[in-house]
């Protein structure tokens, strides 16, 4: 029973969060809801026993990420990522809620006649494999079976790094030299 | 001090797997190159040389595609093999695919040198990531797991959404990094979604080999259980990867993101990450899921006919020159659909289906630089210059310069002794042995459509007047020395196209 | 069957389903990038409440491993996405001045 509960709430949490962040005009509002669908996935995370996903989740999700976003948001002004003038998808607009529809219906059916049909090996969950811990099973998994994956994030996020710089960083020297001897101010 | 160390000794020791580090060896050299020259460049004092960067670059390009070379005749003798817990695979496909992208970076880095000095923004980190996309490109073509493909396929497009925006002084370019990288993102989690639902409709992500989704497949679709799960995971992958390789209709970033980003990025963008997509989906979809081709095939001739149609006709009407070529290497993707499709009939028409995957991708992956190279030298300073007047009188004015952007247009439309018309050649030959005549002859139809527009370009570089103030073109060595050999590259397998077709399809049986 | 008190991993990918919607929805509807941003992240979330279930379904390991491997990348994708964002915001105000300057030089 107290099973149930936790899910319907977690999982409030994770629907109100997310239609908060479609629809809130101001993208602090939607940030701060993004963090309450994050703690939600967080909750079902623990209540599947994934209890170092859990952490991670909170920690690099909503400590990291989420403060990211309104780090920038902040630093740009609130109205100013308005007027990018940027639209990615301007076409597709009406096509939005067609799509979420769409893909809801499609897997939602796949996953209820999935249901229906397979035996799915065992409710209990991860229990069955063995009695380490949650940490030990993942970092055995990660460090033999998908150490070349592993090793992959590292190119990822060096790449993250070097990128930023490069977006940073300002016009070099050579072209401010330019801009003086042509007599433009920067 | 013993106290602390206890719970360590009770530790078991972690079982490593074993690691084939020659076997690796073209990714080590593209990695250990790009960090030579992001942590060498930041070291050092002083700038380095000029060219030194496109150097390095150019020189890692190389040795990458001599190792994969030298790996392939290893396939030869000891047969394809996987590797790191089958993370990767070393086979035919792989390395042809891996040696196209190695191509495309080579020329890549000749065309920046000169534009990133002629626009004042030289920096190492251009380059750097170059090299890291195509590692990422190399691990996409060779993954045998679905998240490491995802891995692969996210370095190659991270890597791409910052070169996109890399030139910080057009606004056009980041407007372009941006698109790029919310259409890239959204294709992405779609990608994504499709690996877990087959996770879960399978127990597994390997795509090959032992306990892998292609064993499990025929589990499946014997017993009926979770097929509905796996053809709708089958069905979001391939939304992934067709947002990846532009096939209409998810192709609407493509024109803006060509048009806005730098015009040598533009070129690696449609050589290298056009050729890792292909082959992701060439590993992910055709190869490993036979057993479910019924489902998946109708979707890939969906998407190949309105590819071919949509790239060709919407080309024609366009007036800026990179747009064009945005179109056209749609309907390209269109091209090496088709093969996909013939591919996707398995046994032995498949088996030629995929070979003419491999050299359309290769000769392309040529084939678009040099363009792209040509457009970089028509941009002019400033990267602006790219409506269809601007190669007004190109004729006149730089002559061998014309002749060759004519030898690439051509081989892009397909004229006889070109690369380009042996490519399509082979396609289509592939669909028709597989008895899909109706794609097949609408691949005929679309490759006259699109000949207008190469005709278009032609007639305005030799048959119209350019306007008086423009100034001359420039040709520098790098881009000179891109464009001359990727046009003799064209020339040569135009006219002798059978050891290129040989190496194909020998790629194409040595599969893991 | 629903009445019986027990959480089954269905209900967790329904959830995941109905969130992934949501997301596609937003990124589609909304305008702001920062936002659209956002929405990529509810996707991947989703995506990572998939993996969780089905890791618990055939009871391995995997798809946690998995769920680890998305966080990198998503961690990544938002910095250099915001990057993006950032540089086109801090030259916005002089960019046409700008331009016309360097075109002439």
């Amino acid at each position: 029973m107290i099973e149930i509960i936790v899910f319907i709430a977690a999982s409030l949490m994770v629907l109100v969060g997310a239609l908060g962040v479609i629809l809130r005009t101001n993208p602090v509002h939607a940030a701060l809801s993004l963090v309450l669908t994050l703690f939600g996935v967080a909750v079902h995370f623990v209540s599947m026993e994934a209890h170092f996903l859990a952490a991670v989740q909170v920690i690099v999700y909503a400590g990291a990420i989420v403060v990211l976003f309104l780090f920038v948001i902040m630093l740009l002004g609130v109205d100013k990522a308005e007027d990018l003038r940027t639209e990615p998808m301007l076409r597709q607009r009406y096509l939005g809620p067609l799509v979420g529809v769409g893909v809801l219906g499609l897997v939602g059916a796949a996953i209820l006649v999935a249901r229906s049909r397979t035996i799915v090996k065992s409710v209990e969950g991860l229990d069955t494999v063995g009695h380490d811990a949650n940490v030990k099973q993942l970092a055995r998994s990660l460090f033999s079976d998908y150490v070349f994956a592993f090793e992959l994030t590292s190119v990822l996020l060096v790449i993250a790094v070097v990128g930023t710089v490069l977006l940073a960083r300002r016009p070099n020297k050579g072209l401010q030299a330019a801009r003086e001897k042509a007599g433009v101010s920067s | 001090m013993n106290l602390l160390l206890a719970p360590m000794q009770q530790a078991e020791k972690l079982a490593s797997p074993s690691v084939n580090w020659g076997s690796l060896t073209p990714l080590l050299v593209l990695l250990g190159t790009g960090l030579v020259l992001l942590v060498g460049a930041a070291l050092s004092p002083r700038p380095w040389k000029r060219g030194m960067y496109a150097t390095m670059t150019a020189g890692a390009a190389i040795a990458a595609g001599v190792l994969q070379f030298v790996l392939w005749s290893g396939t030869v003798h000891h047969g394809p093999k996987a590797l790191v817990k089958d993370a990767i695979v070393v086979d035919g496909p792989s390395l042809f695919i891996g040696i196209s992208i190695c191509a495309a970076l080579l020329l890549a880095a000749l065309v920046t040198d000169n534009y990133l000095r002629r626009e004042d923004i030289d920096s190492p980190e251009v380059y750097g990531l170059y090299l890291m996309a195509a590692l990422g490109g190399l691990v996409m073509a060779a993954s045998n797991d679905l998240i490491v493909l995802f891995l692969g396929l996210e370095t190659l497009s991270i890597a791409l959404y910052v070169l996109a925006a890399a030139h910080r002084k057009r606004i056009e370019s980041q407007e372009a990094g941006l698109k790029y990288f919310v259409l890239g993102g959204f294709s992405s989690a779609f990608f994504l979604y499709g690996i877990a639902l087959i996770y879960g409709a399978t127990g597994t992500t390997k795509l090959r080999g032992t306990e892998s989704i292609k064993t499990a497949l025929s589990l499946v679709v014997e017993t009926d259980k979770n097929r509905a799960l796996l053809v709708v995971g089958v069905a979001l992958l391939l939304v992934g990867l067709a947002f990846k390789v532009a096939a209409v209709p998810f192709h609407s970033w493509t024109p803006d993101v060509y048009q806005g980003a730098p015009t040598p990025v533009t070129g690696f963008m449609a050589s290298a990450a056009k050729a890792a997509a292909f082959g992701a989906l060439l590993r992910s979809v055709v190869l490993s899921m036979p057993e479910l081709r019924d489902d998946w095939r109708p979707a890939i001739w969906v998407l190949a006919i309105l590819t071919l149609v949509v790239g060709s006709i919407l080309a024609v009407v366009q007036t800026n020159v990179k747009r064009m070529l945005a179109y056209s290497s749609i309907s390209h993707a269109g091209f090496i659909l088709v093969g996909i499709e013939a591919a996707a009939h398995g046994g032995e028409s498949g088996n030629r289906g995929v070979a003419s995957i491999l050299f359309y991708v290769l000769t392309y992956a040529v084939l678009v630089s040099g363009t792209f190279a040509v457009a970089t030298l028509v941009g002019r300073s400033g990267d602006a210059a790219h409506s269809l007047d601007s190669y007004k009188g190109l004729g006149k004015q730089r002559p061998l310069l014309a002749l060759t952007l004519t030898v690439f247009l051509l081989a892009q439309a397909g004229v006889p002794l070109t690369s380009g018309f042996v490519a399509k050649f082979s396609v289509i030959t592939a669909a028709a042995d597989a008895n899909s005549y109706a794609i097949a002859i609408i691949a005929m139809l679309s490759a006259v459509i699109g000949a207008f527009l190469y005709l278009r370009i032609i007639v305005s570089m030799f048959l119209e007047e350019g306007d008086a103030e423009g100034d001359k073109v420039a040709i520098p060595f790098g881009t000179g020395l891109a464009v001359a050999i990727s046009a003799a590259f064209t020339l040569v397998v135009g006219f002798f196209p059978g050891w290129l077709l040989t190496l194909a399809k020998d790629a194409a049986g040595r599969l893991f | 069957m629903i009445a019986v008190a027990n959480v089954t991993p269905t209900w967790y990918l329904l959830l995941a389903a109905a969130l992934f919607a949501l997301g596609c929805t937003g990124v589609l509807v909304r305008r702001n990038p920062l936002v659209m941003f956002m929405c990529i992240e509810l996707m991947l979330n989703a995506v990572n409440l998939s993996f969780v279930a089905f890791s618990r379904t055939y009871g391995d390991i995997k798809g946690q491993t998995t769920v680890f491997f998305v966080l990198v990348v998503a961690a990544a994708e938002v910095v250099v996405g915001l990057g993006i964002v950032v540089a086109i915001l801090r030259r916005r105000p002089s960019a046409n001045a700008d331009d016309i300057a360097e075109l002439k030089g």
